[in-house]
């Protein structure tokens, strides 16, 4: 990957052609160690890697050990034990509503998802591609938003939902999470420079009206950062915890709700704590695998563009 | 289509009622091309209004009022509840936890992050597996990562305390020692969130133009100079986005600490309640205390708006004392897109 350095002719020019040639020297220098690293940042990285895969598996571990084990031993072995199905079996045939937590988990984030990213799609194209009065002005107010802690407004959320009579409904849930400030400014950046106007136009000649524009012409365009918005969003969705642990009951929880209720159910027995806690992890834990490469691109376009 | 006809007859019959038509259509499109925009962003507002802004607001209502969390409103009592909510210990005692949580997750996490990032951006082979492999941590639900690591850090049969075992240190108390709590919440905020802004910083790094380097190297700089006088100075905008964004989070700061014991309360002294668990204890716990509760997130929220004018005062003060100003970076990114 040694690119020959563009300024020599110029180092030569102005400062003699003695320091270009020691320039030149010590440009070969460092792009031969810009070739490949060595062994010590791969291992610099497998430990990296070992500490963020460690936690999952050690919840392997746990999860596949057994009561009696697990109260006298720090870790019940380095391999998995043969207890991790019989352990699972005991947590869905036991007390908690797994079925019905997974379920709701599972509609919630879907409809999130889809919410989101519908609304972020039709805003972002408007702020991006259309003009309207007070575009500008708006913009920023979407953008400052991102910053409010709207968590903390769960107090008039839940009388509000009480008066709305949604309170223990996944409905309430749904509604708060159905737009982001995140999602509109992200499909704003990202149709901003993928969709290139001479389209619009050509639509709009050929008498398409506004939404047939934006149908035939910006979701085409849309589609793969509304892909990363929904996996982003549905995520998000999946491991939040603090609204619905406040909205809904014990009886109608959501995946991370009960798997904080096992903690105090099985307290006695940790091995079915954590088979809890591979339940509720394996289906974003598949995900991951399906699609941890659009996760990686998502957040280092996001990066680049916020 | 048909080439060699021409269109011109297809369209003669209908050329006799076009004039009304287009004016009709155009006084239809004109309204279509006016309003549409204003109807495609109008689900946000509408929605952020009904759930976020009104929300927001009427919290600073019902803090001035006496309210019942089942009983409902009471009396205009002004700034009592804040008065009666600053009296109280546990106030005091969650935001002292909040902050020191949210200093041992913030500081070490951009560093790490930082650090990180430098070596994937070094030309490794099988680039996609290691940065999954930092990512992996983010598809786990903090309050998943809080039942694990409520283990790893337990004071019995505890992973951490078998390895300070191991070397001979004393094991450590981490549910009843204030800071070793702090400590060990910390880490699983961490271990979620360094792999997620490590892939942000290395995409900052990715932008940074090559020539910077170029001059540097032929400067003599080695590779440590490089990190520190081209790499870090180029992420400054970077920099202050993971802050900001760390410091809304951190501070509210609820699940990690709630699954770090069975009870979920902040242990039996309060000594790991943030501030975000203290409103739900208020509002929902033992006291049934709404307008406490609205006055606590009233000045969590003021707590968050003061970090974040100081984290940007800090930063742009870095900035206008560093050696490249932001706009090199800003065009930086412009390039990479």
């Amino acid at each position: 990957m040694a690119t020959p350095i563009s300024s020599l002719p110029v180092i030569a020019q102005t400062s003699g052609k003695g320091a270009a040639k020691w320039a030149a020297r010590r440009a070969e220098k460092a792009a031969g160690a810009n070739r490949r690293p060595g062994w010590v940042t791969y291992l610099l990285l497998g430990i990296v890697i070992a500490i963020s895969a460690f936690p999952l598996y050690y919840v392997i571990l746990l999860a596949s050990s057994d009561q009696v084990t697990i109260s006298q031993t720090v870790i019940p072995g380095l391999l998995p034990q043969g207890n991790f199905w019989n352990n699972v079996q005991t947590v869905l045939n036991g007390p908690y509503p797994i079925g019905k937590a997974f379920m709701n988990s599972l509609i919630i984030a879907v409809l999130q998802s889809v919410s989101v990213v519908v609304f972020s799609t039709l805003a972002g194209y408007s702020f991006a591609k259309l003009r309207f009065r007070g575009r500008g002005p708006l913009l920023v107010f979407v953008i400052a938003t991102m910053a409010v802690p709207t968590q903390l407004a769960v107090v008039p959320l839940f009388i509000v939902m009480t008066k709305l009579n949604l309170n223990n409904t996944i409905a309430a849930v749904i509604i708060p999470g159905m737009v982001t400030a995140f999602g509109v400014f992200w499909m704003t950046q990202y149709l901003e420079n993928a969709l290139p106007y001479e389209l619009i136009e050509a639509a709009r000649v050929d008498g398409a009206s506004m939404i047939r524009t934006f149908w035939n012409v910006a979701i085409p365009a849309a589609r793969p950062a509304a892909a990363m918005l929904a996996l982003f969003t549905f995520i998000g969705s999946w491991v939040n915890y603090f609204w619905p642990f406040i909205i809904l009951s014990a009886q109608n929880p959501t995946l991370p709700m009960v798997t904080k209720l096992l903690q105090s159910g099985y307290h006695t027995d940790y091995s079915l704590i954590m088979a809890g806690v591979a339940i509720s992890t394996a289906p974003l834990l598949v995900l991951f695998f399906l699609a941890g490469r659009q996760l990686v691109a998502g957040i280092m376009q996001g990066a680049v563009k916020g | 289509m048909t080439v060699q006809s021409p269109p011109n007859q297809a369209l003669q019959p209908e050329l006799d009622r076009r004039p009304t038509r287009i004016a009709f259509s155009q006084k239809l499109g004109k309204w279509d091309v006016k309003l549409s925009p204003y109807l495609y962003i109008s689900p946000f507002f509408i929605l952020f209004a009904i759930t976020g802004l009104f929300p927001l607001l009427y919290t600073g209502y019902i803090s001035v009022h006496e309210w019942h969390t089942l009983g409902g409103k009471g009396a205009f009592v002004g700034l009592d509840n804040f008065t009666a909510v600053l009296d109280q210990a546990t106030f005091w005692k969650a935001l002292r936890n909040t902050f020191s949580i949210f200093l041992l997750s913030s500081v070490p996490q951009v560093i790490a992050a930082i650090i990180i990032a430098a070596i994937l951006n070094a030309n490794i082979r099988a680039k996609t597996f290691w940065r999954m492999g930092v990512l992996l941590p983010y598809v786990v639900a903090p309050i998943a990562v809080g039942l694990i690591f409520s283990r790893i850090f337990g004071d019995q049969f505890g992973l951490v305390n078998a390895l300070l075992d191991g070397i001979g240190l004393d094991p450590v108390r981490w549910h009843s020692d204030a800071f070793a709590s702090h400590f060990a919440i910390a880490t699983m905020v961490n271990f979620r969130w360094t792999g997620y802004n490590t892939l942000i910083f290395l995409a900052a790094m990715q932008a940074i133009p090559g020539e910077l380097y170029e001059a540097a190297i032929i400067d003599g700089a080695g590779r440590i100079r490089q990190f520190f006088s081209i790499t870090i100075p180029q992420l400054r905008a970077t920099i202050m986005f993971v802050v900001i964004t760390s410091t809304i989070g951190g501070l509210q700061i609820f699940d990690e600490a709630r699954a770090f014991d069975a009870q979920g309360r902040g242990g039996g002294d309060k000594q790991w309640m943030t501030l975000t668990m203290y409103i739900q204890d208020l509002g929902w716990g033992n006291q049934l205390n709404f307008g406490r509760a609205a006055a606590v997130a009233w000045l969590l929220f003021l707590v968050i708006i003061a970090i974040g004018i100081v984290n940007f005062l800090i930063t742009s003060r870095i900035s206008t004392a560093g050696t490249k100003t932001p706009k090199t970076s800003k065009k930086a990114k412009k390039v990479k897109l």
